[in-house]
């Protein structure tokens, strides 16, 4: 029952609808350049209609640990985002990392998903399958941090492939060496989250290692995957002109890379980080000005990249 | 079978007119589909060949706009308080004489208003005095001394449950003070056989009749087929004062869509309907145009004039009206739906190069609310009209979609919207409009016992109200399926009522005559506030719903424990109710008798009226407030429905189209960086939507792009907005022209930032 008004793009960066006037008098609605995008924005939205597991606790483990069952922060089904199409986004609970601006903090611990059967989530992606086709979607699996669930990828991308659903994950790459092969033959694209190119700040802004991601992004290349690359811009934290030329030099070699998308950082996950208790360090941070957004694109643009 | 057409006065003439053309069963008897099957060219490439609008074309635009202003700061540009609008009672009128290549005005200047009194005297001098005109007292003595209108016929056979029911507002917005509406005469027959065939036509049937027995229905038919054809005598007399004789078929396509043009018209100075929709016209005069160009008569830039100074008029047509009645039905809508597009039923698109060419206009003249461009979409139209209509929607927001699966397969190929969503076969087909019943306001009848929860009277009958302190599913279930009973019952009765009369006191000649004599009528009843009961049953069933009562044991408020589902998230659990909710009440419908055999439809749309309804409407067991606006149409609830609006949408195509055959209406309103990166991903993603919805039976669709700033900055700079058109339940308005309360409610509703 949460209000989706919070999904709406921020202003900043939006060519602001001036009501500029034809000589008709008819309104010119600009079309900006969407200013975010992407799983960060949103899962506010729970697992309605998706059957919650009620099995007793030891049952649950060893479901898990067959890749049954999964634990689900909610679902979404959205257009523009998340890849090509209109696409079934679920969102896992549980993230290794604790990147200081995430917009989604309510899906970083695992115990706060529900149980979801991988059979129950395989049945909806079946409900859509029209969908997909005619609007050449599909399935993105996103969190949290897929990759903390493995066995229950693995078998729900394999399940959606059997029904010749397009598949995507959302991912930081860091967990990217629990990626098996046969889960990167069942994937078609993969989001893929840098969140920084200097080892240092990419420690301060997620807690973790540069290092992994770098790995998986080389690999998923390797393995001839179409990529789309994410990279969050907050100002004074991941804005750095050396950072940035590092994540873009790092992208430029991967012969993947169908787009590049730099997402400006907005408060609207500030809520979330207080109703769950938890200490916010961005409180100050403002979104990052066109003039800003607009030079780091121009970084990815240099090398031959498309950006968005 | 259709009626027989015999143009034997005429018949060199009509042959000359028809040089070109396919013969088929349509040269013998009146059969425009069968004429635009036979002669029509699908067009399945792209925009690319449209026109720009001429010097003329912005010419004329320009001289209305000039007078828009001081239209939208008056409420009217001015009103003719002498004479009522006949086809014939006023003088020939124009915008701009020289340059006009389509002619004709409802009074002899442009937006000036006439009065309708057939309807009631009573709205006519309201709004006479609200916009400060005297009321010419001969006028007002023929009305309320010579001439019994259509409301002082209501009101002396309703009984007093309708009453009761009416001023309690359970029972909302009947057509018993204004025209109906939602009728449309099939206008083309008079472009393509002229006005004498029609006469003679008419003259058949009138024989047919003649050759049964006289009795009551019998009689009536003879009357209203005496009516039809001195209609058509009129229109004649009409069209000869702008110097055109159109008792002949048109001979080129100005003339097509000149005498099409006339034929509506004729209509809108006859009728004052709620909605006064043209049907499906753009591939028929296609066929005209197609000609003309074929034989270098004309160029492509003069056939999107024909259009662009076509769209112009439809643009301006005005009615008289109450600030009550604009307050249910905001922004002066006129409903001119005009439906473009579908597939025939031999498989091929009926997109012509006019159904882009309509289209255009939104580019040529502006966006605007009317005429209300309605694509019929199916996922098997053209991939290029797809796009067209894509791009349009994201540019303008001021087309509507609905499904042309549903309704072909229902209706037949030739089925045009009359008003927002309801499907008719052209020149087959009418219907008794019945506005709607507030059925969330009924569950709250239910839980009291038939008391009204504002106003505390006793409105349905006596009924055992709820006990103890928790809501029981199956216990207000069954008080409310026991309402509902009531609740059909009654409604019925007052629709049989009002129709009854307006038949006999307020007929639309013309638009009939423009009908076959054998016609399926339909009973269109209608439900609002589905939403809020969907979600309250699901409270109640879900979560722990207490009521709270007032000290006279009134349930006024209701407090809720614990998580419900909520319809608008495809969730079967609470889309379920609403399923079932619909079925139901549909069911009840049915066992009603209906004037006139009528056919018991019902509709899911509110237009704008969800204010007025929630206005209304204390609170509910959803967590609603008292006043706050229901949902439009078969919306979910505001901000309810968080699963992304394709979600949404799939919640609402579950509502089964054979239980809601007057149409199901959806409105969603999204950012345009919503729906993709670039202009092509957008066009590409929003087609993608649209089939999406197609495919899963998802029967109406409105689409707004738009930023939440525009809508803001609109509200407190009008005048930098004056064609900013927005699509709400069913039909476009210029946002400046809703009233603040609307403009709130628009604002509030979801924006889907990522579709």
């Amino acid at each position: 029952m949460t209000s989706t008004v919070e999904h709406e793009a921020p202003a900043c960066g939006v060519p602001s609808p001036t009501g500029a006037v034809l000589a008709e008098g008819a309104p010119v609605i600009e079309l900006g350049i969407p200013v975010t995008g992407g799983s960060h924005q949103r899962s506010t939205a729970g697992t309605a209609g998706l059957a919650v597991s009620d099995a007793e606790r030891s049952e649950k483990f060893a479901q898990m640990r067959a890749g049954e069952l999964g634990s689900l922060h909610s679902w979404e089904l959205v257009t523009a985002v998340d890849g090509p199409g209109t696409r079934l986004t679920t969102f896992l609970a549980g993230c290794p990392l604790r990147c200081l601006y995430c917009h989604n903090p309510d899906t970083m611990e695992m115990r706060r998903g529900e149980p979801v059967l991988a059979e129950e989530l395989l049945r909806r992606i079946g409900r859509y399958q029209a969908v997909f086709e005619v609007t050449g979607g599909g399935l993105t699996i996103s969190g949290g941090e897929p990759l903390m669930q493995p066995a229950f990828v693995a078998r729900v991308l394999r399940g959606a492939k059997e029904l010749g659903v397009h598949t995507a994950i959302d991912t930081s790459g860091y967990l990217g060496a629990h990626c098996s092969d046969a889960m990167l033959d069942d994937l078609d694209l993969v989001l893929l989250d840098v969140k920084s190119g200097i080892p240092e700040t990419y420690k301060k802004t997620t807690g973790r290692d540069l290092q992994p991601t770098l790995d998986f992004g080389r690999r998923v290349a390797a393995s001839g995957t179409e990529i789309w690359v994410r990279f969050v811009l907050v100002p004074g934290l991941t804005d750095a002109p050396e950072n940035v030329d590092a994540v873009a030099d790092y992208v430029a070699s991967l012969s993947t890379v169908s787009r590049v998308e730099v997402l400006p950082f907005h408060q609207m996950g500030r809520d979330k980080w207080q109703s769950l208790g938890m200490a916010y360090e961005l409180e100050d941070t403002e979104p990052p000005s066109p003039d800003l957004v607009a030079r780091v694109r121009g970084q990815f643009r240099d090398r031959g990249l498309t950006v968005f | 079978m259709s009626t027989t057409a015999v143009p034997q006065s005429g018949a060199d003439t009509a042959v000359e007119a028809w040089d070109g053309f396919v013969t088929g069963p349509w040269c013998d008897g009146i059969d425009v589909r069968d004429f635009i099957q036979r002669n029509y060219t699908p067009y399945t490439g792209d925009s690319a060949f449209l026109a720009g609008p001429t010097e003329r074309t912005t010419g004329i635009w320009a001289k209305l706009s000039a007078m828009f202003p001081e239209e939208r700061a008056k409420g009217v540009y001015d009103i003719d308080n002498h004479t009522p609008s006949t086809i014939v009672s006023h003088d020939a009128g124009y915008i701009d004489q020289a340059n006009e290549l389509i002619v004709g005005l409802q009074t002899d200047a442009p937006l000036k208003r006439a009065m309708f009194p057939n309807g009631g005297w009573r709205m006519v001098e309201k709004s006479l005095e609200t916009y400060g005109y005297d009321v010419d007292p001969e006028v007002a003595k023929t009305f309320t001394t010579y001439r019994k209108t259509h409301n002082d016929g209501v009101f002396d056979v309703y009984p007093p449950n309708v009453r009761a029911a009416r001023s309690s507002h359970i029972i909302t917005g009947l057509p018993d003070a204004y025209g109906r509406g939602r009728i449309i005469g099939d206008y083309r027959r008079v472009a393509l056989y002229g006005v004498d065939a029609l006469i003679e036509a008419k003259r058949v049937e009138r024989h047919e009749l003649d050759m049964e027995p006289s009795v009551e229905d019998i009689i009536r038919d003879r009357e209203e087929n005496a009516e039809q054809i001195r209609a058509l005598q009129e229109l004649k007399r009409m069209a000869a004062t702008y110097g055109y004789d159109i008792s002949k078929p048109a001979t080129t396509a100005r003339e097509a869509v000149q005498w099409l043009y006339f034929a509506f018209l004729g209509a809108v100075k006859e009728q004052n309907g709620a909605a006064m929709s043209l049907g499906r016209t753009s591939t028929f005069l296609d066929v005209f145009i197609q000609r003309d160009l074929a034989s270098g008569a004309i160029t492509e830039e003069f056939a999107q004039e024909l259009i662009d100074d076509f769209v112009i008029k439809l643009r301006i047509v005005r009615f008289l009206r109450t600030t009550e009645y604009d307050n249910l039905f905001s922004g002066d809508p006129t409903w001119v739906t005009e439906s473009i597009g579908g597939i025939g039923e031999d498989g091929r698109s009926l997109v012509s190069k006019t159904s882009f060419r309509f289209l255009q206009t939104l580019y040529n003249v502006g966006p605007a609310p009317e005429p209300n461009l309605t694509v019929l979409w199916s996922n098997r139209l053209p991939e290029g009209f797809k796009k067209y209509c894509a791009q349009v929607s994201i540019d303008t927001s001021a087309i509507q979609y609905e499904s042309d699966d549903l309704i072909r397969t229902s209706w037949g190929d030739d089925a045009a919207i009359a008003c927002c969503v309801s499907p008719m076969r052209v020149g087959k087909q009418m219907q008794f409009f019945g506005a709607r019943v507030n059925i969330a306001k009924a569950l709250l009848y239910a839980i009291n016992g038939g008391r009204d929860e504002v106003s505390g009277k006793q409105v349905a009958p006596v009924s055992a109200p709820v006990e103890g302190d928790v809501l029981d599913y199956e216990d207000v279930a069954a008080k409310y399926d026991k309402l509902l009973d009531w609740l059909a019952e009654t409604y019925v009765d007052a629709l049989n009522c009002v129709h009854y009369m307006h038949d006999k006191y307020a007929y639309e000649r013309l638009e009939m005559a423009l009908h076959d004599r054998t016609i399926l009528r339909t009973m269109a009843c209608g439900i609002a506030g589905l939403s809020v009961v969907a979600d309250s049953l699901s409270a109640i069933k879900y979560a722990k719903v207490t009521p709270v009562r007032d000290e006279d044991g009134l349930v006024t408020d209701y407090v809720i424990e614990g998580d419900f589902p909520t319809y608008g998230n495809d969730d079967d659990r609470a889309d379920d109710i609403a399923v079932g909710i619909t079925k139901a009440f549909m069911e009840k419908i049915r066992r009603r008798k209906t004037y006139r055999d009528s056919l018991h439809t019902q509709s899911v749309l509110t237009i704008t009226s969800n204010v007025v309804y929630g206005k209304a409407t204390g609170n509910t067991p959803d967590g609603r407030r008292a006043g706050e606006p229901f949902a439009p149409g078969a919306n979910p609830m505001n901000g309810r429905d968080s699963h992304g609006m394709l979600a949404s949408a799939m919640s609402v195509a579950k509502l089964p189209y054979s239980e809601a055959m007057d149409g199901i209406s959806l409105t969603s309103t999204v950012v345009p960086s919503g729906l993709g990166r670039t202009k092509d991903e957008q066009v590409t993603n929003l087609v993608g939507l649209m089939d999406a919805y197609n495919v899963s039976s998802g029967y109406h669709l409105n689409v707004n792009v738009l930023n939440r700033d525009t809508l803001e900055d609109a509200m407190e700079h009008p005048e930098n907005y004056p064609q900013l058109t927005i699509r709400v339940s069913g039909y476009a308005v210029n946002f400046v022209r809703l009233t603040r309360e609307q403009q709130l409610d628009v604002l509030s509703r979801t924006f889907h930032g990522g579709l």
